[in-house]
């Protein structure tokens, strides 16, 4: 795998050539003759282990699972592995390779598992298992295990995480903790949970696995595309999560956006000819731009046509804009993640808000409800024609969803139909509106910004 | 958090024009780039030409004076870098450490400054420091 450089560290560690040098030793700092103080080294081990395993923990249980055929056992000895480097790692510094490492302590762990494991029923399968490990270990050490073919392991773990015998919040939990390396307490955080509502999902879902002993293997082809759209929402999920969050009380929430843009990541270098996953990339890069931007220096979100695009991150929106584009070179029929992100490429482009092409939007939208026909999707597209062509041709189409019950207790129906009748000069009606959306948030700050424009309205209505 | 990965290669402050890496190292590279590719940690990476084809301005007195390269006072110079997003500082030395380096080089690692972190008066005398890096002019 990758060689470790040499030389940076103390003497002392390079006694130990199958050590890396000093990186899991505490600061070591010593005072020179000149009177300059040298730090080799800050690495705090508990830290460092950490690091590794947040790097190694995916292709890690990937690979166990591949091997023992069960969720819950290979995370289990996957985190035996890490309690054991956790002992000795302190001790004996980082391993030069530090997952084959953890892997081949996992291995051992599970084969113990295997002998300890004595129900008659299971007994021959289990023999054959522990065969099968037994010879991976005496194999060509340990990198057939974690090398170039991990890729077919980590997707086939993704999709178990995301399987369709499990709830949604299973599938959250399962994929941030199989695939994020984030521990359970990380997870209840980020979501505000309780630990042990967390804890208990991801129990229960691994439980639910073992028992309908989920085959370790990709979906076949007329399967692949469903669940691989369910993966897809499944991170995109995760995404808003952290993007929905305006009040950034805790790190964690953008913190999310960031997980669910690294798995995003990972999972389009596993499918690279999946468009919409390419697509669901784009999404989130150039959502994820505008983070900075999304709230005021007070803490209240600021609308998207509001904001200082000067604060928007261009690298994140370059990266956006070449993941689209990977996309649509496969020239396939644009998909719901691709046709988004085409929406979310057009605000990018336009310097400012005035410059937006709303006309090219208002086509997107009318692509996308022909692929994702929910309500949410119309209520956006009739924001797209009011922007594109007025106020009257927007409240139109916005009057067709009134009685859409799936829309009848959501704010945002009212707030952009009042804001159009005011705009219309209907200044009564949209006074009204403003109020029944204040009635609907559940924010408190979107509440009380909604009750302001009702109260304005009510001051221009004065008829001559 | 987001990092800065400077690969300073030894002797590249005297390198010549035109030197290009050896291609033995080049694929090497190119399989740690993909690893970190493949981890979703690299936002961008870019290799340099060697200071021999540079310039330096200094500012004797506040005048910028213009010095071809090489650079004789240079002991150390950058041959490129890599952008990464991590979620601390440890896996971002845990990733530096799996490059394939030799004697010949070092990898410096910085974090990239976020204003939210300075302090109060230092912001008020950058404000409109991002709207620079996005290349938009800055607000009234």
């Amino acid at each position: 795998m990758f060689r470790r450089p040499r030389g940076v560290i103390p003497s002392s560690s390079l006694d130990d050539p199958g050590r890396r040098d000093a990186t899991a030793k505490a600061a070591c700092a010593c005072q020179r003759k000149d009177g300059l103080i040298v730090v080799v080294t800050t690495r705090d081990p508990r830290r460092a282990i950490d690091a590794v395993w947040r790097i190694e923990s995916a292709r890690l249980i990937a690979a166990l699972v591949r091997m023992v055929r069960d969720v819950a056992l290979a995370e289990d000895v996957a985190q035996e592995a890490l309690v054991a480097a956790l002992e000795q790692w302190p001790e004996s510094g980082i391993p030069e390779n530090p997952g084959a490492w953890l892997m081949a302590t996992a291995k051992r762990r599970a084969i113990d598992h295997f002998r300890r494991d004595q129900r008659l029923e299971r007994r021959r399968e289990q023999f054959a298992r522990e065969s099968e490990l037994r010879q991976e270990m005496a194999g060509s050490e340990f990198e057939v295990a974690m090398g170039d073919d991990i890729g077919d392991d980590l997707l086939r773990l993704i999709f178990i995480a995301c399987h369709p015998l499990l709830s949604t919040e299973a599938h959250v939990a399962l994929t941030l903790r199989l695939l994020g390396g984030l521990t359970t307490e990380e997870i209840a955080r980020a979501f505000l949970l309780p630990e042990s509502t967390v804890a208990q999902r991801i129990v229960r879902a691994k439980r639910t696995l073992s028992r309908a002993r989920v085959p370790f293997e990709l979906p076949r082809r007329a399967e692949f595309a469903s669940r691989l759209r369910s993966v897809l929402q499944v991170i995109y999920l995760i995404f808003n999560e952290g993007y929905t969050a305006t009040t950034g009380e805790d790190w964690m929430r953008p913190g999310l956006c960031e997980e669910a843009l690294r798995l995003g990541r990972i999972l389009a270098e596993l499918v690279p000819e999946e468009p919409e996953a390419h697509g669901l990339v784009a999404l989130m890069e150039i959502q994820a731009s505008r983070l900075r931007a999304r709230t005021s220096p007070t803490g209240e979100p600021v609308l998207l046509l509001d904001q200082n695009r000067g604060l928007w991150d261009q690298l994140l929106i370059h990266r956006g804009l070449v993941a689209l584009e990977r996309a649509r070179e496969m020239g396939q029929v644009p998909g719901a993640n691709v046709l988004q992100a085409e929406i979310a490429a057009c605000h990018a482009r336009a310097q400012t808000a005035a410059e937006t092409d709303w006309a090219r939007i208002h086509a997107l939208y009318d692509a996308l409800i022909e692929v994702m026909p929910s309500p949410v999707v119309k209520l956006n597209r009739a924001v797209a024609i009011a922007m594109a062509t007025g106020p009257a041709a927007g409240l139109e189409s916005i009057d067709a969803l009134v009685g859409d019950p799936s829309l009848r207790k959501y704010h945002l129906l009212p707030a952009v139909r009042g804001d159009l009748l005011s705009k219309l000069g209907r200044l009564e009606e949209a006074r009204a509106e403003f109020e029944r959306a204040a009635s609907l948030t559940r924010n408190a700050r979107e509440r009380e910004l909604l009750l302001n424009r009702a109260g304005c309205q009510a001051g221009r209505a004065k008829p001559i | 958090m987001r990092f800065m990965m400077l690969m300073i290669p030894k002797g590249y402050e005297k390198a010549t024009p035109g030197t290009m890496p050896d291609a033995k190292i080049v694929a090497a590279m190119m399989k740690y780039n993909e690893s970190l590719q493949k981890a979703g940690v690299l936002l961008a990476l870019d290799g340099l030409h060697p200071p021999s084809m540079g310039v330096r301005i200094s500012f004797p007195r506040g005048k910028p004076k213009v010095t071809d390269g090489p650079f004789a006072e240079a002991k150390e110079v950058i041959g490129g870098y890599w952008m990464i997003q991590v979620r601390s500082r440890e896996e971002a030395i845990e990733w530096a450490s799996r490059c394939p380096g030799s004697d010949d080089c070092v990898i410096e690692l910085r974090q990239v400054q976020e204003m939210c972190g300075f302090p109060a008066d230092v912001q008020e005398a950058a404000r409109g420091y991002t709207e620079f890096q996005s290349g938009r002019s800055r607000p009234a």
